[in-house]
């Protein structure tokens, strides 16, 4: 039987983004009561005055597109295309630190950590890169409506809202997909215009094998073909050009771009319906058995261990299908799990992680976000970066590399540095480690030469390193 | 040359069995005779048939449409290899390097991986297995495994990853390390000391702290050699007529990376096998032809390659360089005027070990019924022969290792031979 008082610790590191001073004290006898009031309450949104909808920012960006189209009639066509990238670049920066400062923010001093957590897990499952400039600046608004919104609903709802989000189609390039025998398609090969229209299969594939069923999950390359010609059209409004149509930077589906006619998908006929014909694939996939077992896993990699006890996915499994993929359901499910309970420290916290629990439990939240933004890149994990549209990966290998703890332990003495003189480590370290904290780390503290070095030691302790 | 070396190295063996510093003292001893491997993994699948063009291929052109890449001569052409193959106009280097016979192209190579996840064909190109998530290691680090402790090696590294983490390509039981620039400050040794001691009794993160103490070690003695060797020495003037050469122009992607491979290659005492990734070679959209946004990553690549030859010297002569991606991209154009995922691609093996100025391949065709699936180039040469056939004469890794340990199950799959220079 494991002490009440360890339960705090793991429901604080395990679940949340690590203790605030106080925050274990509060957690108390019951871990467990804590982790579910949060899941009570409403969507995790985010505020912040200076945030803007997607749609708004995707109008600016097209109005800079045009400029460059409109001085490339005009001549002097490179100059062009370089200035108007570097002004997509001046338009996307600034909404890319106030978004990341938002959310930074947030995590810093949320009293509802496993929310944001859990958004972080989804929006890295539903990963678009800032990697790509066209979603440098949808990154942040991607979250804000794709993801939070849904994180306490249902799946089907997040799958729907996070395809037809304009940050995923252009992520995936599927806003440009048209069916071969669509109208656009026809007209242009009647007209003998040096446009060639068709299907890019991209967004269609990463759907079946990352965000729904697994790359196991049962699917071959027809599978693949048929779903792309489903969602061609799936597309984004503009007012002008080629493509005008539908309220400019919002999801918009462009009939003349979509094929027609019925398709099959996972062997099931799809009579064609236009925009309906790919909702209900979507819908399809979002209730199949290897969707819940996928998405099981992930989740029990992510909270429990690097390779998933077969029993606890077993269980997430049978709670997302028989709830319909209700997520609260699934997440009651996984604080249920005794594993969640009995193996302690199983997971090597990410640079997200490690960065974020290091300045909640030394209460920085003024002013710091400019630094914390930088270290995040520093450390590894560049905010809305993941280098693929697999998101980070989830295992300790693919993070502690020596390198990278290394660096980990760098960052910690020049925070350790820092902060020395203004925290007390031997005071802090009960706070953010509990009855979890070891011996040796306890010792090491006390017997530091200084008050930073003693902070160095406790931010690069082996039980702050996981979780 | 080298045949004598490896003639030397397993008489030594015979003779010395057990004797593991005798044998190791032989064949690696000095910085002249140890062979230097580096990976270089195109995460994002690279399109083979823009990267290496089959401009003769009667269905190459009607294919690939407006971003078809020319024949040789005509504006923006491919550069020529031979009557049937070209090299994208971006890979100047690699072309002077199949002059100078320090090049061999492949082409229609593929892992045994025949579906079309990245993630899964990424996993396939570096476990060495027939399938995904088979293993948890990677075939480089199970060949050192089964190579003689090198005592020239500090602690006995051979590999290196340069970047934070270790690729599983790289990850098992022989010791690697990892490497990336670091902008912070290093630690005071009393600090240091007590992290250590912390750690002692955590087997993962004493490793990891030692294994990143060594490697650093390697740096600062790399760079120590370079601040006071040929490079010191050169005149401002010098050094500024070097910077702004024209060739190196491009390179900056990899800039970092490949100074740091170069200096642990060179180092007597360094790991003799490095790896690292280059990204975004997944081109779904506007792609481009003989310019756009392949052509400038092409070239991009092209000059950290030109960048690596420079920085390693007469190290370059041990070197080989091998280049692969997880699989090729479709045959035609897709709507997008991109390329979606396919099956076999192009691969690369350069430097100055390798017996180069050669194509090997076993063209298949582009026409509809010799494509796969009715889509992607046909494979015909599977990647594991390449990396075999580089393990076994380069790192004189036994065939028996080639064909259990290091590519299980893989006796069918037999070593390209001839790959290095006699």
């Amino acid at each position: 039987m494991v002490a009440p008082a360890l339960d705090a610790a793991i429901a604080a590191n395990r679940f949340g983004l690590g203790a605030r001073p106080g925050e274990l004290a509060r957690i108390g006898g019951d871990a467990r009561g804590w982790l579910a009031a949060q899941l009570a309450g409403g969507a995790p949104r985010l505020q912040g005055g200076e945030l803007k909808g997607s749609a708004d920012i995707l109008s600016q960006a097209v109005q800079l597109r045009r400029e460059r189209h409109d001085a490339r009639a005009t001549g002097a066509a490179q100059n062009a295309d370089v200035a108007a990238v570097m002004k997509i670049a001046q338009l996307y920066r600034p909404i890319y630190v106030n978004e990341t400062n938002a959310r930074i923010g947030e995590a810093l001093t949320t009293e509802r950590p496993l929310l944001e957590r859990l958004t972080y897990f989804w929006s890295n499952h539903f990963a678009v890169s800032v990697d790509k400039v066209a979603v440098s600046g949808l990154a942040g608004s991607f979250e804000r409506e794709a993801i939070r919104p849904h994180v306490l609903g249902n799946f089907t709802d997040l799958l729907l809202a996070s395809t037809r989000h304009p940050a995923m189609l252009l992520y995936l390039d599927n806003q440009i997909s048209a069916g071969p025998n669509s109208q656009l398609a026809q007209r242009a090969a009647r007209h003998a215009s040096e446009r060639r229209f068709g299907i890019n299969e991209n967004l269609a594939r990463e759907i079946l094998e990352l965000h729904t069923l697994g790359v196991a999950g049962g699917y071959t390359q027809a599978d693949v073909t048929s779903f792309a010609k489903v969602i061609s059209g799936w597309s984004i409004g503009a007012n002008r050009g080629a493509l005008a149509g539908g309220s400019p930077g919002q999801f918009v589906f462009r009939p003349e771009m979509h094929e027609p006619g019925a398709q099959i998908v996972l062997a099931k006929r799809y009579a064609e319906g236009g925009m309906e014909q790919g909702l209900a694939v979507l819908r399809d996939l979002a209730q199949r058995p290897a969707t819940a077992q996928f998405i099981a896993t992930k989740l029990t990699r992510h909270f429990i261990a690097d390779e998933p006890p077969p029993q606890a996915v077993e269980r997430l499994a049978r709670a997302f299908h028989d709830s319909n993929g209700d997520l609260p359901t699934v997440y009651r499910a996984l604080l249920g799990l005794r594993e969640c309970w009995t193996q302690a420290l199983a997971k090597f916290k990410t640079p997200c992680e490690y960065i974020i629990s290091s300045l909640r439990g030394l209460q920085i939240a003024e002013n710091f976000a400019d630094q914390a933004r930088a270290s995040f890149a520093l450390l590894g994990q560049r905010i809305y970066a993941p280098g693929s549209p697999a998101g980070w990966p989830d295992r300790s290998a693919d993070w502690d590399g020596s390198s990278a703890v290394m660096k980990r332990i760098e960052w910690a003495d020049a925070l350790g540095q820092k902060m020395g003189a203004h925290r007390d480590a031997a005071q802090l370290a009960p706070e953010w480690l509990g009855a979890g904290m070891s011996a040796a780390t306890h010792t090491s503290i006390a017997r530091a030469a200084s008050g930073s070095q003693a902070l160095t030691l406790l931010l690069s302790a082996p039980e702050f390193m996981r979780r | 040359m080298r045949a004598i070396r490896r003639r030397e190295f397993l008489s030594g063996a015979a003779l010395a069995a057990g004797s593991v510093l005798f044998t190791s003292r032989i064949a690696f001893a000095g910085s002249g005779t140890r062979p230097r491997f580096v990976f270089i993994i195109l995460r994002g699948a690279l399109d083979g048939l823009t990267a290496v063009p089959p401009y003769a291929d009667p269905n190459y052109a009607r294919l690939r449409g407006e971003v078809a890449v020319a024949a040789p001569g005509a504006a923006g052409g491919a550069l020529k290899l031979d009557g049937l193959f070209g090299l994208h106009p971006s890979l100047v280097f690699l072309n002077e390097s199949f002059a100078a016979r320090e090049l061999v192209v492949f082409h229609a190579v593929a892992s045994p991986y025949r579906e079309r996840s990245h993630f899964d064909g990424q996993d396939v190109l570096e476990n060495g297995c027939a399938r995904a998530h088979a293993v948890q290691t990677g075939w480089i680090n199970r060949a050192l495994a089964t190579l003689p402790p090198d005592h020239s090696a500090r602690r006995g590294e051979l590999g290196i990853a340069l970047g934070q983490n270790v690729p599983l390509v790289m990850r098992g039981t022989a010791p690697v390390a990892s490497w990336s620039p670091s902008h912070l400050a290093a630690l005071d040794e009393d600090t240091l000391q007590r992290i250590t001691d912390l750690y002692s009794t955590d087997p993962i993160l004493s490793q990891r702290l030692a294994d990143a103490l060594a490697t650093q070690s390697v740096a600062d003695a790399s760079q120590e050699e370079a601040m006071t060797g040929a490079a010191a020495q050169d005149s401002p003037a010098q050094l500024l007529a070097r910077r702004e050469q024209p060739k190196a122009r491009g390179a900056a992607p990899y800039k970092e990376i490949i100074h740091a491979t170069a200096g642990f290659l060179r180092s007597d005492d360094g790991p003799r096998v490095a790896v690292f990734d280059a990204l975004g070679w997944d081109t779904h959209a506007n792609e481009g032809g003989a310019q756009g946004q392949l052509a400038a990553r092409l070239a991009g690549l092209d000059a950290g390659l030109r960048l690596l030859k420079e920085d390693l010297g007469p190290v370059w002569r041990d070197t080989v360089v091998m280049i692969a991606t997880e699989f090729g991209r479709t045959a035609a154009v897709n709507g997008t005027r991109g390329t979606d995922h396919g099956t076999a691609a192009a691969a690369f093996l350069l430097g100055g070990a390798v017996h180069g100025g050669r194509v090997i391949a076993d063209w298949p065709g582009l026409s509809e019924r010799a494509l796969y699936q009715g889509r992607d180039l046909a494979p015909t040469l599977n990647l594991h022969s390449i990396m075999k056939g580089v393990l076994a004469d380069h790192l004189a890794v036994p065939a028996r290792a080639l064909d259990t340990a290091v590519f299980p199950d893989s006796a069918a799959a037999k070593p390209v031979p001839g790959l290095l220079r006699a």
